[in-house]
This record gives C-alpha cells, structure tokens and sequence, in this order.
C-alpha cells in the first residue's frame, strides 16, 4: 500500500514503529496531489512549508511520541483561519486575505502535531451542495471526473477519496460534509453543535455551523474528534462537558442498540437506487443484531423550508463584514449564490417580514427539534440517507437553485436540531444510462458511484455513532480509489 | 405656549471595565495610540467570536436597578444590522426585546421621569476625518482614519419615555444619573471623554390651549396622543448643548407648526459652530435593522439569587443618602444636595462628623465648612479637617467680640471716611475694612468684617 493511501490510525502506527516518516508520507500526499489536483481541483493552495512541518515532526519523535496526530499530513477547508496561509472562503472577495491568527481547531490540530498540507476548495462561503460554487473552479468527483463531489466540503470529500491527504476538516452548516463524504465513500462527522469549537472558522449560519471532517474510516473519524472537541474560551456557545474518548466504545457492536427508520425519509423524492440502498443497510444492522424500529419524525418535511429561512438570514449577516474597506475586495466580488442569500436573508429580517419569516422558522426549528427529543426516547439513534440522489454532473443544476437545495433535504434537519450526525459509505451504486447510451461511452461506469447513510443520535452521542458506524463499516471492503 | 414639547432621551454610557465588552482588550483607550488595543475580535476579523463581560454585564443590571428597573431571569444579545465603516462586523452586538432592564423611573424634583429600558451593546470605532486644505499636500483628498481602540467597549443605553416637557427637566435628569453611575463606580461619566452620549428625540404636541386657539374639531386630544412625527437629535456631548439643541428645536418646529405644516420625521445633528441643529437623515432613509437573535451568545440567565446578589452590592444612592443627612444630621436639604453629588464628598464629611463629634463639632459647622472652603478631600484627611475647623471656630469666637470692638475703635478714629460713606461714597469701605484688619490678629479671615461696618454705618 501507498504512503498516501493510509488511515490516519495505520500512519500513526507506522511513525511509531518507524516504519516510515512523517516526510515520506508528505511527500507521497504531495506528489498525489501533484499529479491530480490540476484535473480535481481539490486543493486552492498547497503549503509550501509541509515538508518542513513533517521534518520537524520527525525530530520532535525522538523525544515525543505522545502526540495524537504527530506527523500526520491533514488538509483543512479553506475557511479555517491559518497564520500566515492565505484563507479565501474559495471566494475572490479573499482572494488575497492572508489571517492573523489560526482557528481554534487549526491549533488544536498543530499541537496534537498534524502536518497541514495545504486548503481546500469548496464552494465560495460553503454555499453549495455540488462545489460548483467556487471562485477557484469546481472540484470534481475522483471516482467519475463527470460528476460532482458533493458540497460545500467538496475539496475535503475529492482529496481524501483520492488519497491526497490522510483526513480533511470540513463545516457541515446543512449538509456539508455529509453528503460530499457519501458522494465519494468517505466518512463525515457533524458533531453536535457546540462540540466543536467555531473560532476562527468563517461563519456561514453561526446558528447551524458545525465543525467537523471527512476520513477514509470511522475509527479515524473518532481519532480525529479526540483532538479537535472540547472546551474553547474564545466561543460562548461551546460545551462545558468533559470530553470522553471518543474511541471507547468502538468495537462494542451493535447488539440490543435500538435504532430507529424515520418512515417519513423513505418516501416519495428519494431515488429508487437509494432507497434500494438503504434498505440493504437496514437489513445489514439486523443482521448484525440491532434492533430496528419505525419511528416518525412529523416535522421533516417543514426542514428544508425552515432551514433556508434561518440560514440565508444569518448568512446576510455573516458577511456583512465584507465590504473591501479594511481588508478584501469589495461586495461587487461575491459571487451569485451569496448575493441570492444576502437577499434572502435582508429580506426575511426586515421589519414587517421578520415574524412571519424568521421568528416563524424559529418556532418550526424548535418542533423539529422536539420531534428528535420524542424519537430518542424510544431509540438510542436514527439511520436515514444522507442526499435523496446519486452524484449528478457537473453543470446539471447549477441554473437550477432550488433543485440544488431540495438535495439538502435529508440532512439539514441535524443542523436545525443541533444533533451529530454520522455518514458512512454504503456502497456504490450504478448509473442510469440513457436511452441508447453505450456503456462504452461511461468510462468509469462499471465502477458506479458511491453513497452512503447517516446515523444521527441525540446531542453529544458522537461516541455511539463511531460505534455503529464502526460496526456496519467492518461488514464492507474498502476501495482505493483510482484514476 | 401652543405647544407643549413631548421629549424623551437616550443616553449612552460608557463602562469602564478593564476590558472590553466581547474580548480581552484594555476598554481604557483614552489618550492611547490608535489601533494599540485591538485584536481579531474586535477589528471584526473573518471567523471571529464574541465572549460576553461578565462584569460589564453585571454593571449594567446594576444600574437597571438603581433606576428601578425589572430585571428578568432570562435575557440575550441581539445583532442590530447596519452598514458604517466604524462598524467592522457589520452589525452591532446589542439588545433588542429583552434588555437586562425594563420599565423602572428617575425621581425629579417635581415628577418622575419613567425609564423605558436599560440594555446593553458594544461600542463603534472611532472615525476621524481628514479634510485635504489648499496647503496640505493632500489637497485634493478627503480621507476618514479608523481607530478602533474604541471598538467593542462596553455601553449601556438608557431609554427614557417621553416624559419630559422642557430643557430644564432633562438638565435635571442627566445630572441625576451622572450622580447614580458615579455612585455605582461603574462609568467616569465623563463629558468631554464621551463616556455619556445623549440624543434627545422632541416633537411638540398641540396643547390644550391652544386647542381653544385652534380648530377643536380637528385636533386631537393633546393629553392622550403622542405628536405624529419625531426629531432625534444624535450624539450630543454636553448637558449644554442638549439643553440648547432642545430650546432650538422647539422654536424651529414651533414655527413649522404655525404654518399649518407637521414637522418632518428625521434624524438631525447637532451643530456646535452654529448652535443649531442641522438634518441628517429623514424618514424615508431611516434605517431597517433587521435585529434577530445573536446566535453566537447563548441567551443569559439570572437566577434570583445572582440579581439580588447585585442589588445587594448597590450603595446607598444620592436621593436616599440626601434624606438621611438631613433626618440624621439635621442640616438643611440644599446642604446635603451639595454634599452628596459626589459619593466621596458625602463620605467624607460623615467621616468628618464622626471624629469632630468628640471635640463637640456640629454636622452643620462641618458641613459649612466643607462647602465653602471646599477642602482637598483627597490630603487633607478627616482628622485634620476636624483640626482645621476647630482652629477657625475658636478664631471667630475671638474674633466676634474683637471684631465690634476693633470696628468702634477704627469708626472713632476716621470720622471724615465715615462721613464719606454716609454721602455715598461706598468706594471708602476699603480703606474701613484695612483699618479693622490691622487691629486684628494676623491669621483671622476677613469674613463678615464688610458686613459688620456697613451694619455700624447705617
């Protein structure tokens, strides 16, 4: 196996023994990312000071090997403040923004001894599903270069499937890094609001913002969300719990765990080849002796609504902060998709249409959030799909917005009740070939496309999700994904 | 009057904590070079958080308190939106429906000033403009300096109802809460510092007499109905130019009404050269906030015990301190005014009282003697002061008999200068007064020495 195509616990492992260094797992991500990245555009900027990182990364094990991540090369999204690395929010407006000072999460990372390989591209502001929303240009899906990766976290999914780097960070503000990691059959967490800290990552929603990444396992994921939870003054709405090892439970299976199918996800607007998929998961958790209940959550279908009036009105708020006099370009350099939530959201909060907007997504937001109360009463977590479709390609709804955002359909909802949410891979699934198509024509067809399942438990559950992520994980193979 | 002005404040203070409101900068920025006492947070930078002032937070239900305010068990930060360079996140962290304080009132003289609400925000940056002369190598630039050491410094905002009628009453009121702040140790109060921003909003309703003057059917009812327009007047740094910005506004809307016109709804400044108020900003221009919840402070709660914990640290204040000097120490009310305007003045004289009470010293003879020789309060300590004012009482009871007796002999001895006088030439009573002096002894006041000559001239 290749340097690159390691977990972050097999590297570890390896940079312990000795096996390899901390510079030749670098340089094996940097010639990858070398050698794809000008077709995949997963990354907006490599560090250039990597290679030293994981020089001194290596000098520092002589003396210290307690270190979690210690020589471990990460990428992060470029909306995570790094010192002196220029942060664009893959937006023009900052395209030359150089931060003065590193994200709570990027220090945590560098203490715990990660090696940062470079930013990642997503859609400008994490504005996106798809990644098309880049200023820096779309990102594409590494398993079928026709196809979207997924957004906003759609470098984070591509560089992580690819193996360009051994994990990524990303923001899941109604989706997105769940469905980009069940667009390229990696694995996203979105931890529970106020698990993560959100200083020094750019706001998209603050209400909704969660903090977390994309691995190629759920043991990683855990490893991952060891170092990066917990305790921060620099953010009033982060958690005052002691932080457990996220890791614990992980072999502990899933028999006698009650997990719940909401019936209203299953319905109408999910892809047949989904919901084939979906089913086979659940059967697969029988299988593996937990126990599988029909729950309804009666509030979802108001989701999606609710979240794009919440959303758009904290957005235009958020960004009201770029207007090019202290630094950055000017308001004429955002792209369509923030001015449509600029708009959105000054409309919905100005005065006379702010109850019947804003005030009223707040009250649904809090019956959605009481529908989950209700369901964990009976269950200890949720399994649904993550998006209703496959992958689509590139371009296919890009003039269609409201396409675009009825893919968030599934996944907003944990946003809006603040809850984690795990996606796992399930598979890959094949594609629908039109009418008189040629396989032929489909290079990579054969290969389908991949999807995946969210577990969801109630606040601060990370713990069991990783376990029945885990379990379900060790039922299937994984795929190195190819060029 | 036609007339009767509806008129009611907001007034900014200042905190002085030693940091800032949402981070850990020094909020002392007087007199410090620009942009020394910034960090991400405050400059508004990309991907920053804000961390609530425990204590700023606690000062200001300290003073929704004092102005006898409700203070609920629950309340939140709210984000008020609007676009100005001084403003680096582009909104302005503040309270919208539930402030700290809500419906309390300020005790004038003749009536009482009710408060609306007393809440909390942060403080703007501070825009300095340059303005580019024939002289200056700038000429043709006009350019605006930022200092944002100002920026995220903690305020509170006082609400008043409209309530007051006239220029005097809010004159009253402003030195009324300067005295409670002070009291409170919780803001310098300082004019010329802007620790206190003042923005007098009036409008003139048409009084019940001149109901009688004009068209009956058509008025409306003066008492009950507020004006249909309002003028604000912003940012004003004097109790003096509040108090004129007031007077000038009456007189200019007074004249737009006696033309048949209403008054247009707007926000107007107030111009220091002109010593007139100019316009800003209409009705149409006004601003929509679009204020919701700040969702990166989670709401604040209070349990009764924290609030009453604050009551608890209020001190005594200067309206219940003036009632008690006067009850206690039996001096008059317009003394116990004076002394109580400052805290440490009252402090002192009852220290004062305390330790002259064993050399028979009366509160009234202390009292006097703090307000007209008004003694350095911070070298001279009480002890001394009772020293001191022992030192004068004994010298004026001398001085009494000495005096009359000085004044005979000095009037016995200048008989042409009392003749003088008694035709009209006051100018003589100089030359009288030396006289007398040098018959006393060297260190004795002057005081009362004119009176007495004049009393034995008549």
């Amino acid at each position: 196996m290749k340097l690159n195509e390691l977990t972050i616990k097999e590297a570890v492992e390896g940079l312990k023994g000795k096996k390899f260094s901390s510079v030749e797992i670098t340089q094996a991500c940097l010639d990858q990312i070398e050698k794809h990245n000008s077709e995949i555009n997963a990354f907006i900027a490599v560090n250039e000071h990597a290679l030293d990182e994981a020089r001194r990364a290596d000098e520092i094990r002589e003396s210290d090997s307690n270190s979690p991540l210690l020589g471990v090369p990460i990428a992060l999204k470029d909306i995570y403040m790094t010192k002196g690395l220029r942060t664009t929010a893959a937006s023009k407006v900052l395209e030359n923004y150089i931060p003065q000072y590193d994200a709570t999460v990027v220090r945590k990372l560098k203490d715990a001894g990660a090696v940062i390989l470079g930013k990642l591209n997503h859609d400008a502001w994490a504005h996106g599903a798809s990644g098309e929303n880049s200023d820096f240009g779309p990102t594409k899906n590494p398993w079928n270069t026709d196809y979207v990766p997924g957004g906003s976290s759609s470098g984070s999914a591509a560089a992580v499937a690819l193996n360009m780097t051994i994990a990524a960070s990303g923001t899941d503000t109604g989706g997105s890094i769940r469905q980009p990691a069940s667009f390229t059959n990696t694995v996203g967490l979105k931890p529970t609001y106020g698990l993560v800290s959100r200083y020094g990552i750019i706001a998209m929603a603050s209400s909704l913002d969660s903090i977390g990444h994309l691995t190629k396992t759920v043991e990683d994921c855990a490893i991952y969300l060891n170092v990066t939870a917990g305790n921060d003054p620099m953010d009033a709405t982060i958690t005052k719990n002691r932080i457990p090892n996220y890791l614990e439970d992980l072999n502990k299976g899933v028999g006698g765990i009650k997990i719940g199918m909401p019936k209203e996800y299953l319905g109408s607007g999910l892809d047949p080849r989904i919901k084939e998929n979906i089913e086979k998961v659940i059967k697969k958790f029988g299988e593996l002796g937990a126990e599988m209940v029909e729950i309804s959550l009666p509030h979802t279908e108001y989701g999606l609504a609710c979240y794009y009036i919440i959303q758009p009105a904290e957005v235009s708020s958020n960004l009201a902060r770029y207007d090019g006099i202290r630094y950055g370009y000017d308001r004429s350099y955002f792209g369509d998709e923030a001015v449509r939530r600029i708009i959105l959201g000054t409309f919905t909060l100005s005065s006379g249409y702010y109850e019947a907007y804003y005030k009223k997504a707040m009250q649904v937001r809090t019956l959605i959030r009481q529908d989950f109360e209700k369901a964990f009463e009976k269950v200890d977590a949720i399994i649904s799909p993550v998006s209703p479709t496959p992958p689509w390609k590139l371009g296919e709804k890009v003039d269609d917005p409201l396409k675009m955002y009825l893919s968030d359909a599934y996944t907003v909802i944990a946003n809006l009740a603040g809850i984690p949410g795990l996606a796992v891979p399930s598979g890959f699934i094949q594609h629908q070939t039109f009418g008189a198509g040629f396989i032929g024509d489909l290079p990579r067809s054969d290969r389908g496309l991949p999807t995946g399942f969210q577990i969801l438990g109630p606040q601060f559950s990370e713990k069991l999700l990783f376990r029945i992520g885990h379990a379900f994980e060790q039922t299937q193979e994984r795929r190195i994904c190819e060029i | 009057m036609k007339y009767k002005p509806v008129i009611g404040l907001e007034t900014h203070i200042e905190l002085k904590t030693k940091s800032k409101m949402f981070c850990a900068c020094s909020a002392d920025y007087s007199g410090r070079e620009p942009n020394t006492h910034v960090c991400p947070v405050c400059l508004g930078l990309p991907g920053t958080l804000p961390i609530p002032n425990k204590t700023a937070i606690e000062w200001c239900i300290k003073i929704a308190l004092s102005l006898n305010c409700n203070v609920s068990n629950i309340s939140k930060f709210d984000r008020k939106n609007y676009f100005y360079p001084d403003l680096p996140k582009g909104y302005q962290i503040s309270q919208y429906d539930e402030p700290f304080g809500l419906a309390g009132w300020i005790q004038l003289k003749d009536k009482r000033i009710r408060i609306r609400r007393v809440h909390m925000e942060e403080d703007t940056a501070k825009l300095t403009h340059q303005f580019g002369t024939q002289n200056s190598k700038l000429k043709t630039q006009n350019f605006s300096l930022i200092d944002f050491n100002r920026s995220g410094v903690p305020l509170v905002e006082i609400v008043t109802e409209p309530d007051f009628e006239n220029a005097g009453e809010v004159t009253e009121y402003l030195q009324k809460l300067q005295q409670i702040v002070r009291y409170l140790d919780v803001s310098n109060a300082d004019m010329e510092k802007g620790d206190m921003r003042l923005e007098p909003n009036i409008s003139l309703a048409v009084s019940e007499q001149g109901l009688a003057v004009g068209n009956k059917s058509q008025q409306p009812k003066a008492k009950s109905q507020l004006p249909p327009y309002k003028v604000e007047v912003k940012n004003i740094n004097s109790f003096r130019f509040v108090a004129k910005a007031i007077e000038e506004e009456i007189v200019r809307q007074s004249e737009i009404l006696d033309k048949g016109e209403t008054p247009l709804q707007e926000t107007r400044g107030w111009d220091e050269n002109k010593n007139t108020t100019v316009s800003q900003r209409t009705k149409e221009e006004a601003h929509d906030y679009r204020y919701f919840p700040e969702p990166d402070i989670p709401p604040i709660r209070f349990a009764d015990s924290q609030i009453s914990n604050i009551k608890s640290q209020i001190p005594e204040l200067p309206d219940s301190k003036r009632e008690r000097f006067v009850r206690e120490y039996a001096i008059p009310v317009y003394d116990a005014e004076i002394l109580v305007r400052e805290r440490s003045d009252a402090d002192y004289f009852e220290q004062t009282v305390k330790d002259g009470k064993k050399h028979n010293l009366t509160p009234k003879q202390v009292a006097n003697y703090i307000i007209n020789k008004k003694p350095n309060i911070e070298k001279t300590v009480p002890a001394e002061l009772v020293e001191l004012i022992l030192v004068t009482q004994e010298t004026k009871e001398l001085d009494k008999e000495e005096l009359e007796h000085a004044i005979e002999l000095v009037l016995e001895e200048n008989p042409k200068a009392v003749e003088d006088y008694k035709k009209g030439k006051t100018q003589v009573l100089g030359f009288l007064i030396g006289k007398v002096r040098t018959l006393l002894p060297p260190n004795s006041s002057s005081e009362g020495i004119r009176e007495l000559i004049e009393q034995s001239l008549k």
